[in-house]
């Protein structure tokens, strides 16, 4: 009794955890196409819209995009080989950006390398500088530190600021 | 009609022929005479804007009266279109916008013309370069895409009509405000030129542009959102900005336009960046013509863009030429543009508008490097790709996140040298507001909405979407500590109210207040597109009775129905919403038929808050049912952007508006008599 007890305990909770993966698996599936819809586009080349995005109803080219997503997707594809699938099919401007390989690389990078390169220049700068403030005089009156400057300065801002 | 509008237009070349030409002679030869030559340049340049005008007014006249023998008629108008649209049938296609582009110049080119007694010479070298450009417009608007080319064969009954999205009230005033920032950059161009050309003694030339430059970018800054509205309330695709080759062309002379207005106060204030700002308002004006040609060149696709057509070749050889002697007149004056000062500390307004100056161009550099790139995929590996908003998102949005910070920040920083105490003691407030703000929209439980107990953790989406809300709360509160301690000051010395101060406070400088009113609206608007990532949406097909719920909304199908109009035809929904069992309100989303163009429109009715936005879409009918699709979107916090921008206005006219007389107060010696004082704004200066 308690074995026929245990056995059918041990298949409700497959029974669930079953359930709970084709819960979360139905969940992934929509997630997954959401996602994969965001990272291409309609060809239809009236639009200029994410392919989840395109709105002309009776659309030649969303409708049966957004079809055989859903099915590719279904089919427990992976991203990548969907996209390619999408590549091959519909060129390399289905892609609503550009790759992170290849030449397509180039384009992420340079942004980068400007913001990098625009760092180093500015690094520089603040070398120059420094080098250029430790050698020169203080430009304050002589017997004038550079702590009392300071406090002038911020007196004189407080008292004339409006 | 058509003879007269090419012959004025012919006239129009003449004229600006006449005015560049002898106007240059009249500065290369200094003889007896040349002033009476220079003379008769400017006046013809006047008369070039009469001819131009005439040209314009001839062709809205034959949109008005159907005059289908020309060809642009015919191709952008039609009998049953509305009147107020007949006046957009100007700009609607090539020859037309090329024609509003050389009107508009030879406005400016007229108003420069007339004010030419501010410093005559300065103004003969500006209106010189201003009849080269409107040059180069009439001989295409004469040779390349002519506006009055007449309709061959049998005449037409009726014309094609005009394209449907461009039938909507804000597609009247978009366009004029959009080229009115892009032509208005010549002017501000044309002085830069004509001051480096001339060797112009100080930095005269600064002030005096700085007005038409303010204006030029007011109305860029007011054209801009203006497009991405009507995008929003037109297209019905839920979003206002796409990172289109078209959009992102009128942004990148915004950005380096930005970039100037800053920089040119180091010029103003401290003799610095001579250099550097020659080359801005340079750039500025070859994105204006660069954007030109990017729509009108089919160089890259787009869904703004004009046919594609032959005139780009026009647009690489002027943008050539405007290099060439851009480079030629900057190396041969060189010398003249050396800095008076240098930098004295990193913790600076001058670094601060360094830095600022850096951001703005590396933005704009991977909006264009961005725009571009798909050509160049092309070139090296043989077929174009799609270059969009995962790009620029990815890419341009966390360098303008750093930007916003630093527009926090500048404005707390003083000329010359700022000290960390300084800094701190200023900046502390803000900063823990701003942190407060943070903490509570991660705190927050998110049924209190879309925008609260947000997850940065989770997507970098939500990320950016914090860091929006945090920096810009931190441009709000650190311009308002800004507003409150001069107001502080000026009560103290005046007596007056706070608030009365504080707004004598912005009058007394209104440059430096009106620019952090323009911050404000910056920061309000990040906080507007902060929303994006948060979006929701839902689809279906809609009987009577059936219910669609986004969010914390459900729209019931009430009704729907077919009209016929003179224009086009329509078939619409009756969308009841409910927001927790409540009725709310009555939505009317539609899907228009332009029988003319043969094209469909739909046309999204928009439920807006504060707090987010019900856009409704019809997206047609299921042909096999006859029931509609309706599409619902749920955009927070999108009012935001159109309310930021209003402030950006106000900001812009206020630092127009010149400054009031110098607060006068009593105050009291040591020896106890009054005297009265004049207090002028230091401070970290504006």
């Amino acid at each position: 009794m308690r074995h026929k007890f245990r056995i059918r305990r041990v298949r409700l909770v497959a029974a669930v955890f079953a359930g709970t993966l084709i819960l979360i698996g139905a969940g992934d599936d929509s997630t997954r196409i959401e996602r994969l819809g965001h990272q291409m586009m309609c060809v239809c080349g009236a639009c200029n819209q994410y392919l989840l995005e395109c709105n002309h109803v009776g659309c030649a080219y969303s409708e049966r995009m957004r079809s055989e997503l859903t099915s590719a997707v279904g089919s427990g594809k992976s991203d990548s080989s969907i996209l390619q699938f999408f590549i091959e099919k519909y060129g390399a401007t289905v892609l609503a950006a550009p790759t992170k390989t290849g030449f397509d690389r180039v384009a992420w990078i340079i942004p980068y390398l400007a913001l990098v390169l625009g760092i180093g220049v500015i690094v520089l700068a603040m070398r120059t500088l420094r080098g250029r403030l430790a050698a020169a005089p203080r430009s304050g009156p002589s017997g004038v530190s550079s702590g009392e400057m300071d406090r002038f300065r911020a007196q004189a801002r407080k008292e004339t600021e409006l | 009609m058509s003879e007269l509008g090419s012959f004025v237009l012919l006239l129009a070349l003449a004229l600006s022929g006449y005015s560049f030409v002898a106007g240059f002679v009249a500065l290369v030869r200094r003889q007896l005479g040349s002033e009476q030559l220079s003379e008769t340049a400017r006046r013809a340049g006047i008369a070039s804007f009469v001819a131009v005008l005439i040209a314009a007014v001839i062709l809205v006249a034959a949109a008005f009266t159907n005059d289908f023998s020309i060809a642009y008629i015919f191709h952008h108008s039609n009998r049953d279109l509305p009147l107020p649209y007949k006046f957009a049938v100007l700009w609607s296609g090539q020859e037309g916008s090329l024609l509003f582009w050389s009107l508009l110049l030879s406005g400016y080119g007229m108003v420069l013309r007339l004010r030419h007694k501010t410093d005559q010479r300065l103004f003969a070298h500006a209106s010189v370069v201003i009849a080269a450009v409107q040059v180069f417009f009439l001989l295409l608007l004469n040779f390349a895409a002519r506006p009055f080319a007449i309709m061959q064969g049998q005449l037409p009954t009726d014309g094609s009509g005009l394209n449907p999205l461009l039938q909507y009230p804000e597609m009247v005033i978009h366009p004029p405000m959009l080229y009115l920032g892009y032509v208005g950059f010549t002017v501000p161009f044309a002085f830069a030129l004509g001051a480096l050309a001339m060797k112009y003694p100080g930095d005269k030339w600064i002030h005096i542009t700085r007005r038409w430059t303010m204006v030029t970018w007011g109305f860029l800054t007011l054209g801009i959102p203006l497009g991405a509205h009507w995008a929003y309330y037109v297209l019905g695709w839920g979003g206002y900005w796409g990172w289109d080759p078209v959009e992102n062309a009128s942004l990148m002379p915004w950005l380096t336009g930005t970039a100037f207005l800053h920089s040119v106060m180091m010029q103003e204030k401290r003799g610095m960046l001579k250099t550097w700002n020659m080359w801005l308002i340079f750039t500025t004006f070859m994105l204006s013509i660069f954007g030109t040609f990017l729509t009108r060149s089919g160089v890259v696709n787009s869904v703004h863009a004009f046919a594609q057509s032959s005139i780009g070749d026009w647009f690489v050889a002027f943008l050539s030429i405007i290099f060439i002697v851009c480079i030629y007149f900057y190396w041969k004056n060189r010398e003249h543009l050396k800095s008076e000062h240098k930098l004295e500390s990193l913790v600076s307004r001058e670094s601060s508008f360094l830095f600022n100056n850096w951001l703005f161009l590396l933005i704009c550099f991977t909006v264009l490097w961005g725009t571009l790139f798909p050509v160049l995929s092309e070139w090296v590996q043989g077929h174009k790709i799609t270059v969009g908003p995962p790009f620029f998102n990815g890419v341009a949005v966390p360098f303008a996140l750093i930007l916003l910070l630093l527009t926090a920040v500048g404005p707390l920083l003083a000329w010359r040298k700022t000290s960390l105490e300084s800094l701190k003691r200023n900046f502390l407030w803000p900063a823990l507001g701003a942190l407060a703000i943070g903490i509570f929209l991660i705190a927050t439980p998110p049924t209190w909405g879309s925008v609260f107990g947000m997850r940065p953790w989770q997507d970098s989406a939500y990320f950016y979407s914090l860091m929006a809300a945090m920096l810009g709360a931190l441009v709000v509160f650190t311009v308002a500590s800004e507003f409150i301690r001069g107001g502080r000051v000026i009560s103290g010395h005046t007596g007056r109210g706070l608030v009365a101060s504080m707004v004598q406070l912005g009058h007394r400088n209104t440059r430096r207040y009106g620019g952090y009113v323009v911050h404000v609206g910056i920061a309000l608007i990040f906080i507007g597109v902060l929303g994006t990532p948060l979006n929701q949406s839902a689809e279906k097909e809609m009987g009577f009775g059936d219910k669609l719920a986004v969010g914390p909304y459900t729209l019931v199908c009430q009704s729907y129905t077919q009209e016929d109009h003179p224009n086009y035809s329509t078939e619409l929904a009756i969308m009841q919403v409910f927001k927790n069992g409540k009725q709310i309100d009555t939505l009317y989303p539609e899907s228009r038929f332009y029988a003319s163009t043969q094209q469909p429109q739909h046309i999204p009715t928009v439920r807006s808050s504060l707090k987010e936005d019900l856009y409704v879409v019809y997206e047609g009918q299921n042909p096999d049912t006859g029931r509609p699709i309706i599409k619902a979107h749920l955009n927070p916090l999108v009012s935001w952007i159109w309310i930021g921008v209003l402030v950006m206005i106000f900001g812009t006219v206020l630092a127009l508006v010149p400054n009031a007389a110098p607060v006068r107060a009593a105050v009291t010696e040591r020896a106890g008599a009054k005297v009265s004082v004049q207090a002028a704004p230091v401070g970290a200066g504006d």
